[in-house]
Parts: structure tokens; C-alpha cells; sequence
């Protein structure tokens, strides 16, 4: 059973003349422990994909489910998508988006503490997951002080803390030069395999797609291939 | 993981300083607080001094403070007479200027006759005035020190001892002196005054033939009436109610009898009734003011975290993380710039020129009021937080 399944998924942006249809009917599914990429021209719906499976803007009509749970059937909205993402979900952005006043080790331990684990647990096993990823010596340092590629390998370990059931990562190399990228990407696979998730990652860089078990292709808003 | 510590800590520096800009402010809120305070007991402390029951004064008028109040001063005699009347003095007032050395300094001349009501209810420094003549009691506030010599008129004073915090209501210093003094000083006239009143006595005189041989220097001193007194002070039997024996008074013709409390009333309604306005106003002004750049600095706090904010959303973080973290920001400025306010204020209030009165009372209903304004003003800064579009963190090259 796959981990993260979309099915007929679309989004409609605006209204009359001005309407945009970024999501056209598109079909997705995703088994835990499977990476795969998504590619796609610009503006062909890549980003809208994976704000409708993550509810951040859910798509107007269609159907997600998270592992067993339906959370998105017909137009509405099943589950309250906050807890959704901080439990089951890791996010990685193109910019890295990491907390500008939370030191490394906090901004990774801040998903477990809104999980409800101890301030204390939280970033002992932040502290243990950094080490792991010989980030150890930035744990203390504030994102502004961390090179670009460090401050995404620190967002892939916010991603990866609470053990989520789907990642999905949007161009997460994109602001990267290729070896840094490549380093991000190796990473983002690794701890994808390793913790059975169900990995999406968005990325216009074919060099980048060896690796990756499956790779949607996706134009006007639809899935082109399976 | 609390986001507000996270935050301030992380802009320390810029918190510091934005928290000490609202402390300055609010500083100026407690001191308006202060002077309203202030001028209210500085107009009060003149009327409690003599620890008076009742004060009757000249029919018709409010009494020595607000209005000229002239009545003879033996009044007192039979004011002594009334039931219920346990002592009764005459008190004479008037503004006057001091010459010392270069400086000169303006006072409320306060006449009594010693022993007897009316003195000062403490001498802070040096002693009370004896019965003797040109002794004078001046307040610390007029910066003259005792043993001073001080010319007014034909005679000199001498400073002999010194109140602490007895003022007119206008800030001035009050200055004890005898009755006699008082009397003497307000209603016998100047050298030059008195020659041109001998002239023009001289002058009515020549012109009635029958008043022509008496010469206006024998004459001037009877037609002086120098026995006159603004008020007479009263102290009543503990059984007395003030106010029965203030009605039995006040049917004589020519007098009012008026309670200390009618006459602060009147200090307080009449006489800096606008002044008080004035400072209430600017203070509800300050307030406003202060209102408004709390709220604009919480808002602008929350703008500069739209994206932090979307961030959190995506992550997953409730609504009640993301708004604590604004009220929580909210009142750590607001408490801490009250902070900063309550100690600028604690260690300039005493160098202002008139009395500052920072009271207990005053300060925890601004306190109250700034925490009202921080949750007001958060409450702005959350509703704002709240309808932050996630996707803003979100997008292509965001
Ligand atoms: N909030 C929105 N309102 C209106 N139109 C939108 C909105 N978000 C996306 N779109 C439109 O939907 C389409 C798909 O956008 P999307 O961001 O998903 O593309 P993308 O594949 O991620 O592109 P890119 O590779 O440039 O990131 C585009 O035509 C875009 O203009
Ligand atoms: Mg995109």
C-alpha cells in the first residue's frame, strides 16, 4: 500500500477569463521506502502538486490519503493538516526557510517539541542526528552564519526528525552549485531509504535524477507519464 | 521550545533598544501622572497645613484661596463663642516676592498668630515661630537657608526654621510669619504709598473748611485699618459636626464658614480645575500615542516574521504556538519598557521643578494599562499572523 496516494487532483486558480488550471486530473501514488523525482517545464503544476498533498493549499477537487487515512476526498478538507504535517510529513524548500532566530540544533529540535516531546529530548536527539550528518560543529550557529549548503542539510534533518511518512522536497537543490547539490540530493535519499519514507523531490536538474527510483513527468498541470 | 525567548534573545540588542524607546515614553506618561499628582497635592497641602475643621471667610466668596476673602480679625472672638468651637484663629495670605541676594523668589506669605492655629503641622529644620516679631518659616522649596536675613518693606526677616513640602498651588513656597507681619505687609503701604496718601488726605482735607486744621499725618494712622484677615481658621470639639456648625455660622450676615472639604473641593475644582484638565488630557494623549506605537511596533514585528511564520505553519506548528509568540513579545516590551519608564522615572522625578507625586496606585493602573495595550496590540499582530498564506514559504524562488 502506497504511503502517499493523490488521485485525480486538481486546482483551480482564479475565476472566469483570469482562471488558471495548475492541477489537471493528476494521479500520483508513492510507497514508503520509494523515491521518487518529479520534473516538469515551469509553471507545469510541480509546486501546486505538492502544496495539494500536503494540504498546505489543498487542491479544489480530488482525493489524498496519507497511509490509511483519507485526508482530502471530494472538495474537503478531512484532517487537520497542521498536525498532519508536523507528524507525518517533512517538508524541504528551495530556500531552506530555516527559523532565522533558532540555532541549527533548535530549528530541527522545534519539530519534536511542537510534537509534544520534552525541550530536553528534542534536542538531544537533534543534537544526535547533526552529529550524524557531521554537522555537529554548526549546531550552535544561527542559519545566517551557515554556508547554503549547509543550511539545506540542516533542513533535510528538520525534515527527517519525526520520522515522517512522506517527504516532499521542491527544488531543493536549486539554489546549490552541482557538488553541494549532489550532496543534498545523496542525503535527502539516504535518510529517505533509511527511515521508509515516501520521498517526492521536485527538480528541474536532469543530472540530478540518477538515483531516484521512479521520475513523474508533468506538463500543464498534468501527469504525463507513470 | 519557546519562539518569544528565542526571538528576543536572538535581536537582543534591537529588543533592548525598542523596549528603552518605549520606557522613555512611558516615562513621560508616569511623570504627566506624576505632575497631575503633584499639582493636585501641592494645591491640597496649603488647605491641610493648619488642620483646620472649618474656615469661614467673607460672605459671598470661596475663601482665601480662590477669591480675595477680607474679615476682621477679631472675628475670631466670637467665633470662639459658637458651640461646638473648640479654637478659632485668624490667617492672613498673600503672594510676595523675596529678595536673596541676586535671586528673588516668590512665596505665599502665610500670617498666623503663634501659638495658635494655623502654624505649620511640622518644622522640618530649626524651630516654630515665637511670639516675636519678623520671624519668618520658609519652605525648603524656596532654597533660602535658616539664619537668612531677608528686607521687605521697612523692616527684615529672619529665617528661623524650615517645612518640608508645604506649597501654594501654584509650587511657590509658603512663608510663616506672625499676623501682625502679615498684616502689616499686606495692608500698611509702601513709603511712597503712604506719602501719596497723605497728599491726597491732605488735599480733602483743605478742601473742607471745617477738617482744614487737622493735619494728615495724625490723622492717617486712625483711618489705617490694618486688622483684617483673609480667613479664621476653626477647630472643632470631636462631638461637633462640621457641618451643623458651618450652618449655625453662616447665619450671621457678612461670613461663610466652608469645611476643609468644600475648600479643597474648591482648590481642586476652581482653582487648578484647568490646569488638572490640561494634564489629563495630555496624559489620555500620551496614552493614545503610546498605544499606537506599541501596536505599530508588535505589527511591524509580526510583518518582518511573515515569512518565519509560513514557515511554521508548513511545519506544522498550531496557531496557538505562532500567536503566543507574538503576545508573548508583545508584553516582554511592554513589561520591559514599563520597566525601563518606572526607573527613569524613580531617578529623575525629584529634579522636576514643581512636585512630581509618582504614586503606588497610579503606577499599577499604568502598568495595567500597558498590558491591556500589549494584548490589544498583539491581538492586532496575531490576526495578522494568522491569515499569513502559507504557500508565501512556499513557491518557486521564494
Ligand atoms: N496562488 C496562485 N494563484 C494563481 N495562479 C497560481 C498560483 N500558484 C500557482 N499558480 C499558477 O499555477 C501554475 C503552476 O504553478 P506551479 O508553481 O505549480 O509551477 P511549477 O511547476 O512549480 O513551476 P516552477 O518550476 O517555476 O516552480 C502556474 O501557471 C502558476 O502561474
Ligand atoms: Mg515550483
Amino acid at each position: 500500500m502506497p504511503a502517499v496516494v493523490g488521485e485525480k487532483l486538481s486546482k483551480i486558480f482564479g475565476q472566469g477569463d483570469g482562471q488558471v488550471v495548475a492541477l489537471k486530473d493528476a494521479d500520483v501514488a508513492v510507497e514508503a521506502g520509494e523515491i521518487v523525482a518529479l520534473m516538469g517545464p515551469s509553471g507545469s503544476g510541480k509546486t501546486t502538486l505538492l502544496r495539494a498533498l500536503s494540504l498546505i493549499d489543498p487542491p479544489t477537487t480530488g482525493y489524498v490519503a496519507i497511509g490509511n487515512d483519507v485526508v482530502f476526498e471530494g472538495a474537503r478538507v478531512l484532517t487537520d493538516d497542521r498536525q498532519l504535517r508536523r507528524k507525518r510529513m517533512g517538508i524541504i524548500f528551495q530556500a531552506y526557510n530555516l527559523i532565522p532566530f533558532l540555532t541549527s540544533v533548535e530549528n530541527i529540535a522545534l519539530v519534536l517539541t511542537l510534537n509534544g516531546i520534552s525541550r530536553r529530548e528534542a534536542m538531544a536527539r537533534a543534537n544526535k542526528l547533526l552529529s550524524r550528518l557531521e554537522l555537529g560543529h554548526r549546531a550552535e550557529t544561527y542559519p545566517a552564519t551557515l554556508s547554503g549548503g549547509e543550511q539545506q542539510r540542516v533542513a533535510v534533518a528538520r525534515a527527517v526528525i519525526n520520522d515522517p511518512a512522506v517527504i516532499l522536497a521542491d527544488e531543493p537543490t536549486a539554489a546549490l552549485d552541482t557538488e553541494r547539490g549532489k550532496a543534498v540530493m545523496d542525503l535527502l535519499r539516504q535518510l529517505g531509504r533509511v527511515q521508509g519514507a515516501a520521498v517526492i523531490v521536485v527538480t528541474h536538474d536532469e543530472r540530478m535524477i540518477e538515483g531516484f527510483d521512479r521520475v513523474y513527468h508533468m506538463t500543464d498541470g498534468r501527469i504525463t507519464n507513470h | 521550545m519557546n519562539l518569544a525567548i528565542r526571538d528576543v534573545k536572538y535581536r537582543f540588542g534591537r529588543f533592548l533598544l525598542t523596549a528603552f524607546g518605549l520606557g522613555l515614553l512611558l516615562a513621560t506618561v508616569m511623570a504627566m501622572g506624576g505632575i497631575y499628582r503633584g499639582m493636585v497635592e501641592d494645591a491640597l497641602s496649603i488647605v491641610r497645613a493648619p488642620g483646620a475643621d472649618l474656615w469661614v471667610v467673607q460672605k459671598d466668596t470661596n475663601g482665601p484661596f480662590a477669591e480675595t476673602s477680607r474679615i476682621p480679625d477679631d472675628l475670631y472672638r466670637v467665633v470662639r463663642a459658637v458651640p461646638g468651637v473648640r479654637e478659632a484663629s485668624p490667617i492672613a495670605f498673600q503672594s510676595v516676592q523675596l529678595d536673596y541676594g541676586s535671586r528673588s523668589v516668590r512665596v505665599q506669605m502665610i500670617g498666623y498668630r503663634p501659638g495658635n492655629l494655623g502654624a505649620p503641622p511640622a518644622v522640618a529644620a530649626g524651630r516654630p515661630l515665637a511670639a516675636s516679631r519678623y520671624e519668618m518659616v520658609l519652605d525648603r522649596k524656596a532654597g533660602i537657608p535658616i539664619g537668612a536675613r531677608l528686607p521687605m518693606g521697612r523692616v527684615t526677616f529672619t529665617v528661623v526654621g524650615l517645612t518640608e513640602g508645604i506649597v501654594s498651588s501654584s509650587g511657590d513656597s509658603t512663608a510663616y510669619v506672625s499676623l501682625q507681619d502679615a498684616q502689616e505687609l499686606q495692608f500698611l503701604k509702601a513709603n511712597e504709598a503712604v506719602r501719596n496718601e497723605r497728599a491726597r488726605l491732605q488735599a480733602g482735607l483743605g478742601a473742607n473748611p471745617a477738617l482744614a486744621s487737622l493735619s494728615a499725618a495724625s490723622l492717617a494712622p486712625i483711618l489705617q485699618n490694618t486688622n483684617l484677615a483673609n480667613a479664621i481658621l476653626v477647630r472643632l470639639e470631636p462631638w461637633a459636626e462640621p457641618n451643623a456648625v458651618a450652618k449655625r455660622m453662616e447665619r450671621w450676615n457678612h461670613y461663610r464658614a466652608m469645611t476643609t472639604a468644600e475648600q479643597e473641593d474648591v482648590l481642586a475644582k476652581n482653582v487648578i480645575e484647568r490646569a488638572r484638565q490640561q494634564i489629563l488630557l495630555f496624559r489620555i494623549i500620551l496614552l493614545s500615542v503610546s498605544t499606537v506605537i506599541i501596536a505599530l511596533i508588535i505589527y511591524t514585528m509580526t510583518m518582518e516574521k511573515t515569512r518565519d511564520i509560513a514557515t511554521l505553519k508548513i511545519i506544522g506548528a498550531p496557531n496557538v504556538k505562532i500567536g503566543s509568540l507574538i503576545l508573548q513579545e508583545a508584553l516582554a516590551l511592554g513589561l520591559l519598557g514599563y520597566g525601563f519608564g518606572a526607573v527613569l522615572i524613580n531617578l529623575v522625578y525629584e529634579y522636576f521643578p514643581r512636585r512630581v507625586a509618582i504614586l503606588a496606585f497610579d503606577q499599577y493602573v499604568l502598568f495595567g494599562i500597558v498590558v491591556a495595550i500589549c494584548v490589544l496590540a498583539s491581538i492586532v499582530g496575531i490576526r495578522r499572523a494568522l491569515s499569513i498564506d502559507p504557500t508565501t514559504a512556499m513557491g518557486g524562488g521564494a
